[in-house]
């Protein structure tokens, strides 16, 4: 009887200095994350907000933007540059991806295992990745000098292969942004092609050579299939990389020679910040990044089912 | 059964023959990969007379590149991108780690949306950004500050990756809770729980933090390129174009000046590439 009785006051006093116990969680939480919410909606949703419109308008500054509906995305689509350009991207980020992942497999293969000088090797291959681009680049232009005796003319010479134009050349500029890209991704790649197989069951592999299979079999029916996941994650990872290539584009061709190493990401650069038609600029970034979207829900996407 | 230890079974292959091919093959990676690198190193101590060549052979050796280079003002871009290295991964650590702590470790009305806002920030390159990055910076909303031309435009923008904040926000759920409550009975605040207890423990975390931030901060180039207004405030990423375009200064500088620009990641990488292989195979595998 007594307890029923005291129950309640006790409840009502007690209510109160909950909510303000809870509401002052709540304060705090927003305080420790207040730091990063500025500095995220300053950077990345604010930009993101003024991409989107300005992508339906006419930028005029000074004069006030004008609204003109889909009309920049028909010019980006119209444009022969811009088609040219998007097909490069799409040649380069394929490129790339699958360069990277075959020559990151054949180096995890050869590379993987728990003996000191494979860690060594290992490590010595990462450094192109860790590499700034902007060093690469400017690597990469001394390497490709195209007279006989540049340094990659020399190497390629004691093999009898001969001098080659690579970036100066429309024919070969695309392949050789491509094998810079892939020197400098393929080591990636081949770090989680590692974390990959050091996950395959190795009891699998007995099994397999207890029923008289050699190590290419082994590879193709034993590891392969256990690294489904793996395959998958470098795969989307390697193209949303490929898409989205600028910095060594910029600084390795900047486009040339004739337009042919130009990409929808240097496009947009020069559309918006050396033309100053910041409205198309935006329809071309937009387009893209409604393939980049696009490709990491995939990537979300084989993410769960595995 | 040591030659099942991997796929192909490379470590059981014996034999002359199958020593020299293996070496043989791990001398032709090295090459490719490291090659280019050491001959950039070994080059620009050397006496370049062809401004077209590399070399992996010591010859001439001279300091003549670097002198040069520092008269050029490399010294300067250097230090510009030592601040900006310096200022943004602190930033960075600092918004990353208060952010985690609220994400990780308290329960509040929003929290998931927060996060997947946060997280969704991943799937928009900031090459995409960059045009309207570019307006932003030189006139910040509500603040109206223009940071176009200052160090302090490609410092800020940094601050804020959600790769930082994912990486912390997971590490610290795994903290025990007891800890916590341990440190609340003695009747240690918010503040004092996360600098006493939270931060200690996350150790490990804050290395993988740094050399991913270090190695994502140094390698920033369209950031700085939009924030730049004249070559007072060149990163030496930028400055490395600028060398590239000048016929009279010589590849011999250009190629000590990216020796300088190399060395800083490399060394970062050496020192905690323990810390990088595991973060980079968790979070590209789990995360």
């Amino acid at each position: 009887m007594t307890t029923t009785l005291a129950a309640p006051p006790d409840r009502v006093r007690a209510a109160p200095a909950a909510r303000r116990r809870k509401l002052s969680t709540n304060t705090s939480a927003w305080l420790w994350l207040a730091p990063a919410l500025i500095l995220f909606a300053l950077f990345k949703f604010v930009p993101m907000a003024r991409a989107i419109s300005m992508s339906f308008q006419e930028v005029r500054p000074y004069l006030g933007d004008r609204w003109v509906g889909l009309d920049n995305y028909r010019t980006v689509l119209g444009d022969e540059a811009f088609r040219a350009a998007a097909g490069h991207t799409v040649v380069l980020a394929l490129g790339e991806t699958l360069g990277s992942i075959v020559v990151g497999l054949a180096l995890a293969l050869l590379l993987e295992g728990t003996a000191r000088h494979l860690w060594f090797v290992r490590t010595v291959v990462f450094l192109p990745t860790v590499t700034a681009m902007a060093v690469v680049a400017a690597l990469w232009r001394i390497l490709y000098y195209p007279a006989p005796d540049g340094a990659l003319n020399s190497v390629l010479g004691w093999i009898g292969l001969g001098p080659g134009q690579y970036l100066d050349s429309p024919h070969t500029s695309l392949w050789s942004v491509m094998a810079v890209g892939i020197w400098r991704g393929a080591p990636y790649d081949m770090m989680i092609f590692i974390a990959g197989l050091a996950g395959v069951d190795r009891t699998l592999y007995e099994a397999a050579a207890a029923d008289g299979a050699g190590p290419l079999r082994r590879l193709w029916h034993v590891a392969f299939p256990a690294m489904r996941a793996v395959f998958g994650i470098v795969l989307t990872l390697a193209a949303i990389r490929g898409l989205r290539v600028f910095t060594e584009i910029f600084l390795l061709t900047n486009g040339g020679p004739n337009g042919s190493t130009e990409v929808v990401m240097t496009l947009v650069y020069k559309l918006g910040l050396e033309r100053n038609e910041l409205g198309v600029a935006s329809a071309g970034s937009m387009l893209l990044l409604v393939a980049t979207v696009g490709l990491t829900l995939l990537a979300q996407l084989l993410r769960r089912r595995s | 059964m040591r030659q099942l230890d991997t796929a192909l079974g490379l470590g059981a292959v014996r034999g002359p023959l199958g020593r020299i091919i293996k070496i043989g093959l791990y001398a032709l990676v090295v090459f490719v990969f490291a090659g280019p690198l050491l001959a950039l190193l070994v080059s620009a101590f050397g006496r370049v007379t062809d401004p077209t060549k590399l070399s992996l052979i010591p010859h001439d050796l001279t300091l003549d590149n670097f002198r040069t280079a520092v008269d050029q003002g490399v010294l300067h871009y250097l230090a510009n991108s030592l601040i900006v290295v310096g200022g943004g991964l602190l930033l960075q650590m600092a918004v990353s780690v208060t952010a985690a702590y609220a994400l990780a470790r308290k329960q509040f009305p929003g929290v998931r949306l927060i996060l997947f806002l946060i997280l969704s920030t991943m799937m928009l390159p900031e090459e995409i950004l960059a045009i309207p990055l570019s307006l932003v910076l030189s006139d910040v909303p509500i603040v109206h500050v223009n940071l176009v031309g200052s160090l302090a435009g490609m410092i800020v923008p940094v601050g804020a990756w959600a790769f930082a904040i994912l990486v912390m926000t997971e590490f610290m759920r795994d903290v025990p809770i007891e800890l916590e409550e341990a440190a609340r009975i003695d009747g240690a605040g918010d503040l004092r729980i996360f600098w006493s207890v939270i931060l200690p423990v996350c150790r490990p975390a804050l290395g993988v933090l740094g050399i991913f931030g270090f190695t994502m901060i140094w390698d920033q180039y369209i950031l700085p390129l939009l924030v730049a207004s004249d070559a007072q405030q060149f990163t030496l990423a930028l400055a490395l174009r600028s060398l590239r375009a000048d016929e009279q200064v010589g590849t011999g500088v250009l190629i000590a000046s990216a020796l300088l620009a190399l060395l800083p990641s490399v060394v970062v990488f050496l020192a905690l590439q323990r810390q990088f292989m595991r973060g980079l195979t968790s979070g590209a595998i789990k995360g």
